[in-house]
Order: structure tokens, then C-alpha cells, then sequence
């Protein structure tokens, strides 16, 4: 095999869940917020400092939405929570409470360096 | 009055068959499928069968009378026909719990899989599956962390989580073999894995292994920014040597060990899994010698079993095989024994194999690692069969991207994603994988080869074993 046809593979920072695909476009985020709900989950917004990704523990925007089934108002957190950090990552949870972990998490928000 | 002693030999059936037995909660239950020689009546054989994994032996004794048999004694207490095998039938057991050590998944099999299977009168024996009482699960201790807390401490939410053996399986001296390691991690795998025949051997010392890989996770956790790990593979000649590894991996400050719990042994495996909850280390586990005991459908002992019996004895990750790959597995059975891994209360379903209700209670859950001649184009049915609470693990199908391991594992770890969202957004996997894969490549260029690489590669094999349904 020729060398010139290989391709020299360039490590990425990435995070997590969803770390190697393209930023989704709004309504593929919708589509992922409503399969938390859908779940039974409870959606929960966080968000840090890029440098402190590798934390357990990012900051947490106001409380875990509890009970909200409103697509409409997940996404309106979001976008207060990314509005008042602009620089952070924002990542979207869903606490499994039947599990006792996470059913899923994946961040919405990436924040600059 | 006491009872007189009689010398002789009485049939089996004249103690050990009794078909108005009603099992208790806290016995433990046995599935034989039996298949007798010519002559002798199923109710002796499965008589036989109680009689010789329980109190029995061929003579009656005059030291029985010292003891109550009657609570001692195994009773077949139900026969059935085998669907569609007019030479087979299963024989259900009754086994009464204070016949057991607490904890000991070796005390349970010497007695329920020993001298029984070479009994003359038997041509074939099966254990198809064991009913775990709650009394006796609640003794064992089980996965060291389980399946939520691994989540949590390796940060790794709402996908299967991302694997591969480290190829080739032997040969590499340790430097070379961090350097596999390395590019695998840094490709986006979330764990590398020592094959099972890698232990310590004259090529590669254990110890420069464990060294070497240690760097080499390091690396690429501090590169990518995700959590990553090495199964160290702990498995030894001896519980001493096997120990003396898994505390060298720990003061490396690695997250997961491995052990292969057949040929290591289960009384070797839970001593390693009680250590593991100790030490806050994860716990892969390996089968190889499996397919020697499970793979005949007339003799032997069905995986399920096995399957089970590792959750009690302890482990975190269970390989299960693929459905899929180049391995052997049916793909009902196959979701009939992850569900006995990974639930907290299975019910009795003979078309998944699961021949009792069998209560978990809280006991944590195992990843299920689908592990052997997979590649991107499964990754939709592996998505699908297995769920988010496995391990996907591509050997070949990292390694053999034409551009190397790095690549080849982050056209996986693109594909596997891809999946996820498709599935979250509710779209049928199987019928829709083509588009789906074909998509997330236009934004890989790794996928896209990968699907060039191996579009024709299948492993369309008759099942040798098959649900008697």
C-alpha cells in the first residue's frame, strides 16, 4: 500500500457522548432532549470551565428539572445557562432515578478554551 | 421408632423421584436435559440424577440412618419433553439450600456438575439452567461495582461503551504493545484489553506490560480528555502471583484488572472479585473454555448457567459473545443470558431459555461484552441486540483500518455515536442501518473507508447450538 494514500490520524479533545460526531443542528438536539423525556428521566443542565471537563462535578444550573415534560422549556434553560456562560461547556443529563446513575449525558454547548 | 437398615441396592426412583414435591422458595433448582441409555425409564434417570448431585451413592448405607435424609436428599420432582427430540427429556431438581457453603459457587457446581455427568446410565446430561434462591444469592457478594457505578466513575453515559484486544494476541514485546494501546485510546476507544493467553511470558513480563500500558492511558486520557482504561489481565499460575498483579495495577493507578474465570477457576475469581471491591477496581472477565463445556446441546452445562454463576462469584464485564461476529451464539439465548447479567428480577421465558423466575435482588449488574469478528457494518444490530449496558469490542475491526489502529477506532467510535442518536431519535437500527452508517461517514473520513474495507465480510453459520423450542 502506498504511504501517500494514508492518512495521517490527528488526536481530538473530545467529550464523552456524542464527542465525534458534528455539532447537531437545533432540531437533532430537540430530538435527543425528548428521548431523555420520554425516558422518564429527569433533564439536569451543567456546565464548566473547558479547562475543568474532566471533573465529576461541573457546576449545576439551578436545580434538575423534575417532572418537566416541556421540550420547550428544557431548551430555554439551556440556552440561559449558555447565555450567562458563554465560555463554558453545557452539557445535558438525565438522571436514571430507577438506576441511581445517569441514563445519559451529552454536551449542547461547547465553550472556548 | 427408628428406622431398620436394609442392605441392598433400591432404585433410584423408590427415594429420589417424587413428582407431588412442591420446591421451596429457598431451594435451589436445577434443569437437566437428560438423555438416558436404551432401557432405562426417564423417572429412574432423573432420579439418578437427584441421587448422585445430592445424598445419593449406588448402595444403600448403614451410616444413612445416622442422619435425616429426607432433608438432605435432592428430588426430581418434574419431567418434561424435549420440543422436538424424542430421545431427551429435562429432569427438574430440587436441591435443598443447607446442601451448600454459603458464597461458594464451587461447592454449588462440585455437587450439581460432578461425578453425576460420567453416570453410566446417562449417555448425555445437560445443565440448562439453575433457579439461585434469594437465601443463597444474598450470601454471595457478587460484581464488585456493577454497571452504575463503573458508569460513574468512568464517566460514560447513555451509549455501549467502546472497546479492543490489543493484536497481535502474542508476540509484542511490552514497549510495542503500549504503543498499540496508546493509539487505540487516543482513537476514541474508551478500553484496550490484554487477550486472554496474554499472562507473562518470556516475550513480555507482566510487569513491563502493566508499565508500559500504564503510560499509555495516561496519555491518552490527558490527549482526549475522556476516561480510559486497560484491562490488565491478572490471571496467573497462582492466587499469590495473580494477587501480586492486581496490587501492582492498583499502585499504577489503573482503573480495571481482568481475569478469565473458566480456566482461572471460580474459587480463584471470587477471591479476585473480593479484592476488587476492596480496592475500588473494576473487574473484566474472560470465558475462555466456554464453548468446551456449552457448546454440545446434549452434554455439558448450558452458558446461562455459567453466566450466572460468574454474577454471584463476581465480575463486572462478562464477554457473551456477539450474535453477530465469528463466534457462535443464538440471538435469543444470547438476550436471554445478558438479561440473567445485567436485571433484577428475570422471568421464566423457554423462548429465550430461561427456564425459572430468577430474583436478583440488589445484586449489581454486568456489562455484557460482545467481543469477536465484529465491525462497523454490525454496529447497528449490536446497538440493537445488546443495548447501552455493553461492551462493544473490535479487534480486527480497529486494528485492520488501513490507516491504523487510531483510525480504525475512531470510525467506531463515529459509528457506534451515529447509532445512539439514530436510535434516540427513533429510528429503526437494522432496517435503516446503510443510511445511517452511510451518513456519519460523509463526516468521517475513517468510517467512510472502514465501510469500504469491509462490506463483504460475513459470518453466515448455522447455530450448531439452538433453543429446543
Amino acid at each position: 500500500m502506498p504511504f501517500s494514500s494514508v492518512v495521517d490520524y490527528q488526536t481530538v479533545a473530545t467529550l464523552e457522548t456524542f464527542g465525534f460526531l458534528p455539532a447537531m443542528t437545533q432540531e437533532e438536539i430537540y430530538e435527543q432532549i425528548a428521548y431523555v423525556i420520554a425516558q422518564g428521566w429527569t433533564p439536569c443542565i451543567e456546565h464548566v470551565q473547558p479547562s475543568a471537563s474532566m471533573r465529576n462535578y461541573w457546576s449545576l444550573w439551578k436545580l434538575p428539572f423534575f417532572g418537566e415534560a416541556e421540550l420547550g422549556a428544557i431548551v430555554e434553560e439551556l440556552e440561559a445557562c449558555h447565555r450567562a456562560y458563554p465560555d463554558h461547556h453545557v452539557r445535558l443529563t438525565g438522571y436514571d432515578a430507577y438506576t441511581q446513575t445517569q441514563g445519559t449525558a451529552f454536551v449542547v454547548f461547547e465553550g472556548r478554551a | 421408632m427408628s428406622k431398620k437398615y436394609d442392605a441392598g441396592v433400591k432404585e433410584y426412583r423408590d427415594t429420589y423421584w417424587t413428582p407431588d414435591y412442591v420446591p421451596l422458595d429457598t431451594d435451589i433448582l436445577a434443569c437437566f436435559k437428560c438423555t438416558g441409555q436404551e432401557g432405562v425409564p426417564r423417572e429412574e434417570v432423573a432420579a439418578a440424577v437427584a441421587a448422585e448431585s445430592s445424598t445419593g451413592t449406588w448402595s444403600t448405607v448403614w451410616s444413612e440412618l445416622l442422619t435425616d435424609l429426607e432433608f438432605y436428599k435432592g428430588r426430581a420432582y418434574r419431567i418434561e419433553d424435549v420440543p422436538a427430540d424424542p430421545e431427551a427429556f429435562y429432569a427438574f431438581v430440587a436441591y435443598p439450600l443447607d446442601l451448600f457453603e454459603e458464597g461458594s459457587i464451587t461447592n454449588v457446581l462440585t455437587s450439581l456438575v460432578g461425578n453425576v455427568f460420567g453416570f453410566k446410565a446417562l449417555r448425555h446430561l445437560r445443565l440448562e439452567d439453575i433457579r439461585f434462591p434469594l437465601a443463597f444469592i444474598k450470601t454471595c457478594m457478587g460484581p464488585p461495582n456493577g454497571i452504575a457505578v463503573e458508569r460513574d466513575r468512568m464517566n460514560k453515559y447513555g451509549r455501549p461503551l467502546l472497546g479492543c484486544t490489543i493484536k497481535p494476541k502474542l508476540g509484542l514485546s511490552g514497549k510495542n504493545y503500549g504503543r498499540v494501546v496508546y493509539e487505540c485510546l487516543r482513537g476514541g476507544l474508551d478500553f484496550t484489553k490484554d487477550d486472554e493467553n496474554i499472562n507473562s511470558q518470556p516475550f513480555q513480563r507482566w510487569q513491563d506490560r502493566f508499565d508500559f500500558v500504564a503510560e499509555a492511558v495516561k496519555t491518552a486520557e490527558q490527549e482526549t480528555g475522556e476516561r480510559k482504561g486497560h484491562y490488565l489481565n491478572c490471571t496467573a499460575a497462582t492466587p499469590e502471583e495473580m494477587y501480586a498483579r492486581a496490587e501492582h495495577a492498583k499502585q499504577l493507578d489503573m482503573p480495571i484488572i481482568m481475569h478469565d474465570y473458566i480456566t482461572g477457576g471460580f474459587t480463584a475469581n471470587t477471591g479476585l472479585a473480593k479484592w476488587c471491591r476492596r480496592n475500588g477496581m473494576l473487574l473484566h472477565i474472560h470465558r475462555a473454555m466456554h464453548a468446551v463445556i456449552d457448546r454440545h446441546p446434549k452434554h455439558g452445562i448450558h452458558f446461562r448457567v455459567l453466566a450466572k454463576c460468574l454474577r454471584l462469584s463476581g465480575g463486572d464485564h462478562l464477554h457473551t459473545g456477539t450474535v453477530v461476529g465469528k463466534l457462535e451464539g443464538d440471538r435469543q439465548t444470547t438476550l436471554g443470558f445478558i438479561d440473567q447479567l445485567r436485571e433484577s428480577y428475570v422471568p421464566e421465558d423457554r423462548t429465550r431459555g430461561n427456564f425459572f423466575d430468577q430474583d436478583w435482588a440488589s445484586m449489581p449488574g454486568v456489562f455484557a461484552v460482545a467481543s469477536g469478528g465484529i465491525h462497523v457494518w454490525h454496529m447497528p444490530a449490536l446497538v440493537t441486540i445488546f443495548g447501552d449496558d455493553s461492551v462493544l469490542q473490535f479487534g480486527g475491526g480497529t486494528h485492520g483500518h488501513p490507516w491504523g489502529s487510531a483510525a480504525g477506532a475512531a470510525a467506531n467510535r463515529v459509528a457506534l455515536e451515529a447509532c445512539v442518536k439514530a436510535r434516540n431519535a427513533g429510528r429503526e437500527l437494522e432496517k435503516e442501518s446503510r443510511d445511517i452508517l452511510t451518513e456519519a461517514a460523509k463526516s468521517s473520513p475513517e468510517l467512510a473507508i472502514a465501510l469500504d474495507t469491509w462490506k463483504e465480510i460475513k459470518f453466515e453459520f448455522d447455530t450448531v447450538d439452538k433453543l429446543d423450542l
